[in-house]
């Protein structure tokens, strides 16, 4: 069973870079949709950056959204067809950088939509520049001698920040560096995906990400990085869970 | 039957119009002389079966917000003035790169930057020229009085969805605001089926994909050849001008929207002098109709442009004419309405030039 292809994903082989999570996240994502039974009624929403051909990879009905965009144009969608389910698939640049202002609205006002955020701390698809995620210390190629909170700021905590939001019914910050956390992760998406059924409000699932080709690193150095620096400046776990408390509007 | 008349502003009329034809979202983000437009959607909208009213966070996120809407096949709009529409061009690129309709009004006001709040003309490049990065056109439609609004609400959702592009009905400060009475337009209820939208393929088809990334050059070249083929027979079927007293005119003056009007009092004026002056109004903008200036050339010995602005239109005009009489420019900025007695000194200046042939 865990072998086998998710009807939800495309037979055709990805982009992503060996030991990229960009590839792991799209097949939970999918087996969600098969077990969900809903990819003839969902619309999936992909961002610019490494997963801006996601689709391509999905076959579920897609829209490519302009840079940050995404929640917006899901909020188009949900709002003119409020029966089909609508999620969005961003990176950090493009949710946590020039998306803000559509994540932290579409949050507050409840779109009865799923977001999956992949944080890998970097600009994957531009060759690896400072992220909003990025680590202090952390050497990309826009802060070659580590990024400086004093200089470029401090990292953004998207759970964290959003959770505060009255119209935000779950944030959870998941991982997928070991088999345990993928089990985790799958289960965080599936209750994003169960919450917007369930008309729930916004649900935002935070996934630390690899991005070896960016951070010169092995995948499995990735995934100890993952571990040993992103986790505990990025705590794993729930941030928020409206449903058993009616969901966002306290009417479900 | 025909309807009542009644009395609305210009905004109020287009929002009426656009809602009876089959607009069933609108997203839009306040800002003066346009807020009407989404004042009248917030309370009508809720009243109609799907249809969706949201003020969205800006003026981005709400031309996104209508890019899934239209992605997804429904009649979708926003509004906005200048500064707003600025901000929308990235997404009216993505629109146009995906081949979606919706309809864009922009009620222009005085720029550069925050500029004034008065009527203005000078968004005439950004609407035919740079509606965003990329090649592309947007229809571009000069509403010219309140009922025009109304006409033109509809024209622009119908033809959006006839050639697959956004359209903009580019009005001003003045015709916003401005009231008469108004008869709202038959609308047939049919709409064009959509099977192209992502809605969700319920297992019957293979799955939509709304998309303008083409990482292909060959395959980018041949979507936009493809797109600017369409925009061949756009340009054959949409272009489309109004006339006044052009038959004999020696004097061609010409100007879109609220200017015409100014223009038409300032024509008559001038015919009452003896003078033989006419109107040529462009109704549409994109495409511009150059055949209704080419017919004007045959007693046309000069063109006089008027418009709120810097003269943005008058190489359209010299394009048109291909440059074969010379085209005199007036106007004025910032929210300044040239009066129907400076157009007529224009006039009177220019036929005493013709008089003593300098012209
Ligand atoms: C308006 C705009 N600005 C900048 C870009 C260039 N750009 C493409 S992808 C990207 C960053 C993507 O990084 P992220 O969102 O973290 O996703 P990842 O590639 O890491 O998955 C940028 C800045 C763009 N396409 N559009
Ligand atoms: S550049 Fe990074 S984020 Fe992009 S596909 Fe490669 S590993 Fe993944």
């Amino acid at each position: 069973m865990i072998l086998e292809r998710p009807k939800s994903l495309a037979d055709v082989s990805t982009h992503f870079c060996p030991g990229c999570s960009h590839g792991i996240v799209h097949r939970l994502v999918s087996e969600v949709m098969d077990e969900l039974q809903i990819e003839g009624r969902t619309v999936g929403i992909c961002p610019v950056g490494c997963a801006v051909t996601s689709y391509n990879y999905f076959t579920c009905d897609m829209i490519e959204a302009a840079h940050g965009r995404a929640p917006a144009v899901a909020t188009g969608v949900k709002r003119a067809n409020p029966d089909k389910v609508v999620f969005t698939y961003q990176g950090d640049g493009d949710l946590a950088a020039i998306g803000t202002a559509e994540t932290v609205h579409s949050a507050t006002r409840g779109e009865n939509i799923t977001v999956i955020f992949i944080n890998n701390t970097i600009y994957g698809m531009t060759g690896g520049q400072m992220a909003p995620t990025t680590l202090p210390g952390q050497v990309t190629q826009t802060t070659p001698y580590g990024r400086d909170p004093r200089y470029a700021g401090f990292p953004v905590r998207i759970c964290e920040m959003v959770s505060t939001l009255s119209g935000c019914a779950y944030a959870e910050r998941v991982a997928v560096d070991s088999p345990a956390h993928v089990k985790a992760a799958k289960k965080a998406i599936m209750k994003g995906f169960r919450n917007q059924l369930d008309g729930m409000g916004f649900s935002i699932i935070e996934i630390l990400s690899t991005c070896p080709t960016n951070w010169g690193m092995t995948p499995s150095q990735a995934i100890e990085r993952v571990r040993n620096e992103m986790i505990p400046y990025y705590p794993l776990g729930v941030y928020k869970d409206m449903t058993d408390k009616g969901g966002v509007f306290g009417d479900k | 039957m025909a309807e009542e008349r009644v009395l609305m502003k210009g905004n109020e009329a287009l929002a009426e119009a656009a809602i009876r034809a089959g607009c069933r979202c609108y997203f839009g983000y306040p800002i003066t002389p346009q807020t009407e437009i989404a004042a009248y959607m917030s309370k009508r909208m809720p009243k109609i079966e799907g249809g969706v009213f949201l003020q969205a966070e800006s003026e981005i996120a709400a031309i996104n917000m209508v890019y899934g809407a239209a992605a997804s096949g429904v009649r979708a709009m926003t509004s906005s003035s200048s500064p707003g529409v600025s901000l929308k061009s990235e997404g009216i690129s993505y629109i146009a790169g995906c081949d979606l309709p919706c309809v864009i009004v922009n009620v222009q006001r005085g720029g550069p930057g925050l500029g004034g709040i008065q009527p203005s003309q000078s968004d005439y490049y950004m609407a035919t020229k740079a509606g965003g990065h990329g090649d592309f056109h947007l229809l571009v439609f000069a509403p010219a009085s309140v009922q025009d609004m109304a006409d033109f609400a509809v024209w622009a959702f119908e033809s959006a969805d006839k050639y697959r592009m956004p359209a903009m009905i580019l009005s001003d400060g003045l015709l916003g605001q401005m009231m008469e009475p108004v008869v709202f337009p038959e609308i047939s209820s049919a709409q064009p089926e959509k099977p192209w939208a992502a809605v969700g393929h319920n297992n019957a088809r293979p799955h939509n994909i709304i998309n303008s990334l083409y990482l292909q050059p060959d395959e980018l070249e041949a979507s936009n050849i493809q797109r600017f083929e369409r925009y061949e027979v756009v340009k054959r079927e949409m272009a489309s001008a109004q006339t006044y007293l052009t038959e004999d005119a020696e004097i061609i003056v010409t100007g879109y929207g609220a200017t015409s009007r100014i223009i038409r009092s300032a024509v008559n004026a001038a015919r009452k002098e003896g003078i033989k002056a006419g109107m040529l109004r462009p109704v549409t903008l994109w495409p511009f109709p150059e055949q209704a200036y080419k017919d004007t050339l045959s007693t046309a010995k000069v063109y006089l442009d008027v418009e709120m602005s810097m003269g943005q239109m008058v190489n359209d005009v010299k394009l048109a004419i291909e440059c074969k009489r010379p085209v005199h420019f007036f106007g004025h900025t910032g929210g300044i309405i040239p009066t129907p007695a400076e157009v007529l000194a224009q006039i009177k200046a220019l036929d005493e030039k013709i008089r003593k042939g300098d012209i």
